[in-house]
């Protein structure tokens, strides 16, 4: 949940903490504890969809040029794709705090 | 009103849960409180009680089966005394924290170990801080009416309530007991509608993880929604007093107008000192009691009121706080007095442990002991009391 999610009055919260709107889950932006963020070279992107195939979210979308981009509200910054990656295009760098 | 009925308190409870249409009854039988579930299962096998009866293995379960009811819209009921309370012990906060209107009596016993079957406040001070509503009785007659206002208060603040009443002392007395009329009841506990429940048709998420962004709210919103149940509470008393003339209040004083030094109780117990101080004001004493029927939410403002000008107090405390500096109650009234303007001296006691019996003469010892305090250098400590040496 990104810190701008998280601001909400207690007076605002439903009984109990229910969810009372099923499915919400989708609004919820899941990326935010990640320590450190894939950057793709696409110089040396082969556009092979390993990442794509093997990222555990997924948080792997395809743009129109054919690249697979991560998309950082839901990656959890675990490094699967820059270790999967057969041409080392994925280098995951710190995130700064 | 109904007619004045010589009854075993645990059966005359059962009858009033009974009276209160309850739609599930999940329970593990424990002494002292068997007698409770006993009568209830023999009401439901009988087809004179409409109810769902869920034998369980466990507490634990017990009070599982009470929130999946609850959560589902039910009208629940369970009972149970000390270590069956230990064993449902981690269920209490969910019933609390997912705001479920269930209702609880449990028949005061000693903790284990020793085993212990025998009546003091032990069980029940370790759900002190569990966020239900507590009442404590002083006799079968407050314990059956204090049953029908908790189903009154638990369904309109949604937290669920326990009913305290003394194990043996008053659950297996044969006492002259008047139930309301079942038309009487009806009126005073409308069926229960809840806002949101499980219902597949209209479906919702209860017990969604609460990440740190949103748990700090969701306690603000409950200890707010504890606190707000006070009015509800007063106001289902009021409502009580209407049906039956009977007026009960957060806490109780005896002879407090102009007394010197007081007493400070809950539950049965307080009918032994109210002999002392019968007693002591035939002699000239002015002594007083105070009895505490609601525990939680405290009633702080009723309490600081209901102590009057007294210069000393005796906290009588009925359950261990090992290595604290008090009983939970004297806890709590310690706490209570350093913010306010009246600071008279606390003795502290902690005693009846486990069944031990505390006697008029005891009481009256024991309010020779709070008028030297009067003039003792304050203390900051607690004494159990009767321990022999």
């Amino acid at each position: 949940m990104p810190r701008d999610q998280g601001l909400m009055s207690w007076k605002d919260v439903v009984l109990g903490m229910y969810i009372v709107e099923p499915g919400n889950s989708v609004k919820f932006k899941t990326g935010d504890w990640r320590s450190h963020r894939p950057i793709l070279d696409k110089e040396k992107c082969i556009k092979c969809a390993q990442c794509y195939l093997l990222c555990p979210e997924p948080a792997y979308e395809e743009n129109e040029e054919g690249y697979f981009i991560c998309n950082l509200n839901y990656c959890k910054g675990c490094g699967i794709c820059s270790l999967i990656c057969p041409k080392g295009a994925i280098t995951m760098v710190l995130e700064e705090a | 009103m109904g007619k004045r009925v010589a009854k075993e308190v645990s059966i005359a409870v059962a009858d009033a849960v009974a009276q209160c249409r309850v739609d599930v009854i999940s329970a593990y039988p424990i002494t002292p409180m068997t007698h409770i579930v006993e009568h209830l299962a023999e009401l439901v096998n009988n087809g004179e009680l409409d109810a769902e009866y869920i034998a369980v293995e466990s507490e634990h379960a017990a009070m599982s089966a009470c929130i999946g009811a609850a959560a589902a819209g039910a009208r629940t009921f369970t009972s149970t005394a000390a270590q069956g309370l230990m064993f449902m012990y981690e269920l209490l906060f969910i019933a609390s924290g997912f705001r479920l209107p269930i209702v609880m009596v449990v028949v005061n016993r000693a903790l284990s170990a020793p085993i212990s079957i025998w009546n003091d406040h032990g069980d029940v001070m370790t759900m002190r801080d569990a966020g239900w509503i507590q009442t404590f009785a002083e006799n079968g007659q407050e314990a059956v009416d204090l049953l029908y206002h908790a189903y009154r208060v638990a369904e309109k603040t949604m937290i669920p309530v326990a009913v305290n009443l003394d194990g043996f002392i008053v659950s297996h007395v044969v006492e002259p007991v008047e139930l309301l009329d079942q038309e009487q009841v009806d009126k005073y506990l409308p069926p229960l509608k809840m806002k949101y429940k499980l219902d597949p048709k209209k479906p919702i998420t209860m017990g969604a993880i609460g990440v740190p962004e949103i748990y700090t709210e969701v306690k603000k919103a409950q200890d707010e929604a504890l606190k707000a149940s006070y009015r509800v509470i007063l106001q289902a008393w009021k409502d009580f007093e209407k049906i039956t003339g009977k007026r009960y209040q957060p806490i109780e004083t005896y002879w407090m107008e102009d007394a010197e030094v007081a007493l400070v109780l809950m539950g049965s117990l307080s009918e032994t000192a109210m002999n002392a101080v019968d007693k002591l004001r035939d002699q000239g004493k002015k002594v007083g009691l105070i009895r505490i029927r609601l525990w939680r939410p405290f009633p702080l403002q009723e309490f600081i009121k209901a102590i009057g000008k007294v210069k000393a107090l005796c906290v009588f405390d009925r359950a261990m706080s090992y290595g604290s500096t008090g009983g939970p109650v004297g806890i709590e009234v310690r706490s209570a007095l350093y913010q306010s303007n009246k600071r008279p001296k606390v003795l502290n006691l902690i005693g009846a442990l486990g069944g031990r019996d505390v006697t008029v003469e005891d009481f009256e010892e024991i309010f020779d002991r709070t008028y030297s305090f009067i003039k003792a250098k304050p203390r900051f400590t607690y004494e159990i009391y009767g321990a022999k040496e």
